[in-house]
């Protein structure tokens, strides 16, 4: 047994976690937080010559071809620095058509999404919290007509996966005609969500079933339970450094022990649950039988523990930390995000419940 | 990162399962006459000469002495599990002394009582708590003079588990009333079967009485049974909290725990139905299933730190912490599940009342116990400090640290 990442995903995690210090400095990072697009192309670039872009895109298709835990390491690395941009969106639809393409549309997309030279994103969510590729209702065909919600960073995209009623995947090109993109003025200002308008819009159905859809989404839980674990000990981080230099009744407040009490017992509630979002990712590659459930459990418990520590990371900051200043605020709402997309922790504790064998 | 075992071990999973075939349970014709206890033992000693348990204890010391393998480890214990043939010795001796005297005693101190401590033949208690000193553990006050070629001591120790079972104490005495605080204390061991010591058994809330209050007066116990040398007793006693920690904070009871949980919401009534099929009911179950497979995935991850010469980091410092949140967690929801089963006298009979009452009366002990294991090994709010100052790095306590005195 071994259970700790491999000396090439430290270094993989470091590299990221580099790049973003030198890239991605607060100032810079609120700057997009606060513009238009929720993106920088450069800092994309960097990452995307990294290999960020096709890291889990197979060989042959010109990627690294490691494994979900790699990714998800990165998503861990990319959400403790805050990173902007279609990450998220980006590495979903590449393992959407890993999993559910045709050779034809690999061939056609996987080396362009793996160089970075083409951006992907996936529409799953509809109207009505419906998340889950069994419960999409839009309906497939030649021709797609309706609405997606909640589709990350569409506006960045070449290509979308959307989900249709019955757990099939269809692939719409972003140039599509009929396709309108609306600004859903999401609460993560740094990965920023649409709605996505289809009107008699071309696409390409894919040839994966409800089983391969249910694979996507695993990955997509796993990816966010890792950010959600890097906002959250981002969060503890930037409580014990505030609480080392603000003073008042003459010491670092640091030294309070009720407030010290209250940081400590963030750290206890989030630092074994890395552990969690490990076994999920290492699950997805490894354990077949244990991977859809071990998705939901991370995806729930994380966020639900990264968004109480972001309520508790406003108090410890006191009048500061309620302002829109206060880069709490950044990783307050990133929690956010995670906790809601793909649906809120206790629509995938009902589904593990489902899944249990009591 | 890899969770399977491979096929070294899956081979030695065979052997064990060999082993365990020929031998648990045994033949009827082998066990004619005998006790259950000396059935098991008689099990055990199979079990160490072939290498099953005792596996970190050396041979001289009555172990089998293998080279540590936590992943052989892993098999014996789930195979044993399995059939439910009977584990190493548990409890005080072999959890906390044993290691204790291995890592920093006498060679004639191991060779006496070691051997006898992991077979069970010798039983122990730990006398550190005293009725003024508690988490504020080094302040304590029981003082030992050697007067000849003994330790004459006197004091009171308190909250003392198991003190009218055990054999022997391994007790914190001040033997250097000059030194500081710390620096003044000794690791004795103590023989329990002496005039000068009194016991006297302390009734829980629970009804049920496993610790005591020790009385020593004019106690003795020979000179050379100190672990350590003088004044180093502080340092000594950090090895055996340690290992104590561990123990109390270990996720190998999740497992049970949640069955427990299961086995009670299926038994209950909600609505009219099996609480089992309550939303809520299901969400919660989850709910608590998200900390213990956290629990149980880090420790993995200490694991294999630790095979690999490594340290865990924060979370080395949260074990106890996490554990016994954990059980707060299921304690509380299982009250919940109990129902009117929440309204019953946990140490009562039940004779009259048939099987029902019995387990929701397991259960309300085990509600209560919950806070017990909170206290006990070192608070929650020592542990909080713990974590804050050592593990985030935060401010010492300026009240606790004027003399280093806090049981961390
Ligand atoms: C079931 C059980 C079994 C036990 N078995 C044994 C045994 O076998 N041998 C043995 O020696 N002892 C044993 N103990 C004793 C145990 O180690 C002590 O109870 C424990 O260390 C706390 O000491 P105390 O009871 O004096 O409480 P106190 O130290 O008086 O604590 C009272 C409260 O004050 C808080 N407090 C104290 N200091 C601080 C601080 N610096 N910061 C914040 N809060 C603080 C504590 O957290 C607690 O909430 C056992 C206890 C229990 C409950």
């Amino acid at each position: 047994m071994n259970f700790d990442l491999s000396e090439e995903q430290e270094l993989l995690q470091e590299t990221v976690k580099q790049l973003l210090a030198n890239e991605l400095p607060a100032t810079h990072l609120r700057e997009i937080f606060e513009g238009d697009t929720g993106h920088d192309p450069a800092l994309w670039k960097g990452l995307v010559e990294m290999g960020i872009a096709g890291l889990i895109v197979p060989e042959e298709y010109g990627g690294a071809d490691l494994e979900l835990l790699d990714l998800a390491v990165c998503a861990e690395a990319l959400g403790w620095g805050g990173a902007p941009g279609p990450f998220f969106g980006h590495s979903v639809a590449c393992i959407a058509l890993e999993l559910a393409g045709s050779e034809a549309q690999k061939k056609s997309w996987l080396p362009r999404l793996a160089t970075g030279d083409a951006v992907g994103t996936f529409a799953f969510g509809e109207a009505g919290g419906l998340w889950n590729p069994s419960e999409w209702t839009l309906v497939g065909g030649d021709t797609l007509t309706g609405v997606k919600l909640n589709v990350p960073t569409a506006s960045l995209a070449d290509l979308l996966v959307v989900g249709v009623a019955g757990g099939g995947l269809v692939l719409v090109e972003r140039s599509a005609s009929g396709i309108s993109v609306e600004d859903m003025q999401g609460v993560d200002r740094s990965r920023r969500i649409d709605s996505v308008t289809f009107e008699n819009t071309p696409c390409e159905a894919m040839p994966g079933d409800l089983a391969a859809a249910n694979r996507v989404r695993d990955a997509a839980l796993i990816l966010l339970a890792a950010d959600a674990f890097a906002a959250a000990s981002k969060l503890v981080d930037m409580c014990v450094e505030y609480a080392k230099t603000r003073e008042q009744f003459g010491v670092t407040i640091g030294h309070f022990q009720g407030l010290k009490h209250q940081l400590a017992n963030m750290a206890i509630d989030i630092e074994p649950s890395r552990a969690l979002y490990w076994y999920a990712a290492h699950a997805f590659d490894h354990i077949p039988e244990e991977s859809e459930r071990s998705a939901a459990l991370a995806k729930s418990h994380i966020s639900d523990r990264a968004m109480e520590i972001g309520r508790d990371s406003v108090e410890a900051h006191g009048g500061i930390g309620f302002t829109w200043e206060c880069d709490v605020q950044l990783w307050f709402k990133r929690a956010m995000f995670d906790r809601a997309f793909l649906g809120t922790p206790s629509l995938h504790r009902d589904r593990i419940a489902q899944m249990s064998d009591w | 990162m890899d969770l399977s075992y491979g096929q070294e071990y899956e081979d030695f999973r065979n052997e064990v399962r060999a082993f365990l075939d020929a031998n648990w349970p045994p033949k009827e014709s082998a066990t004619d006459g005998k006790s259950l206890g000396d059935i098991a033992n008689e099990f055990r000693e199979k079990a160490v000469d072939h290498g099953y348990l005792l596996r970190n204890i050396p041979k001289k010391y009555g172990g089998c002495e293998q080279s540590p393998d936590s992943m052989k480890a892993a098999v014996i214990t789930e195979e044993f599990r399995k059939v439910h043939a009977p584990q190493s010795f548990g409890g005080i001796g072999p959890m906390m002394l044993v290691p204790t005297l291995l890592e920093r005693g006498e060679e004639w101190q191991k060779e006496k009582f070691v051997a006898k401590s992991v077979r069970g033949e010798y039983q122990w208690c730990q006398g550190y708590s005293e009725p003024g000193s508690g988490s504020d553990l080094a302040s304590l006050k029981t003082r030992a003079d050697l007067v000849g070629d003994e330790w004459v001591i006197n004091g009171q120790k308190i909250w003392t588990t198991t003190a009218r079972e055990a054999d022997f104490m391994f007790c914190l005495c001040r033997t250097e009333p000059d030194a500081p605080k710390h620096g003044g204390i000794s690791y004795l061991l103590i023989p329990m079967d002496q005039p000068g010591i009194e016991v006297r058994p302390l009734k829980q809330m629970t009804g049920g009485a496993d610790f005591n209050e020790v009385f020593l007066t004019d106690a003795k116990t020979p000179k050379d049974w100190i672990v350590g040398k003088r004044g180093e007793g502080w340092l000594v006693s950090r090895t055996t909290l340690k290992h104590e920690r561990n123990g109390i904070g270990g996720a190998g009871r999740n497992d049970v725990m949640l069955a427990g949980l299961v086995s009670l919401a299926t038994n209950a009534v909600r609505n009219g139905k099996p609480a089992i099929e309550d939303a809520e009911v299901r969400r919660q179950l989850v709910f608590i299933e998200g900390y213990m497979k956290s629990h149980e995935y880090s420790s993995f991850y200490q694991l294999t730190r630790d095979v690999n010469g490594k340290e865990p980091g924060r979370l080395g410092l949260m074990n106890k912490i996490v554990g016994t949140n954990i059980s707060h967690h299921v304690a509380r929801f299982a009250l919940d599940l109990l129902g009117d089963g929440g309204l019953l006298d946990p140490s009562a009979d039940d004779r009259s009342l048939g099987r029902v009452p019995g387990e929701a009366r397991q259960w309300v002990t085990q509600y209560m116990y919950s806070l017990g294991i909170a206290v006990a090994g070192g608070t929650a709010n020592i542990q909080r400090n713990v974590v804050g100052e050592r593990g985030l790095g935060l401010p010492r306590d300026t009240f606790a640290n004027a003399d280093r005195s806090a049981k961390q």
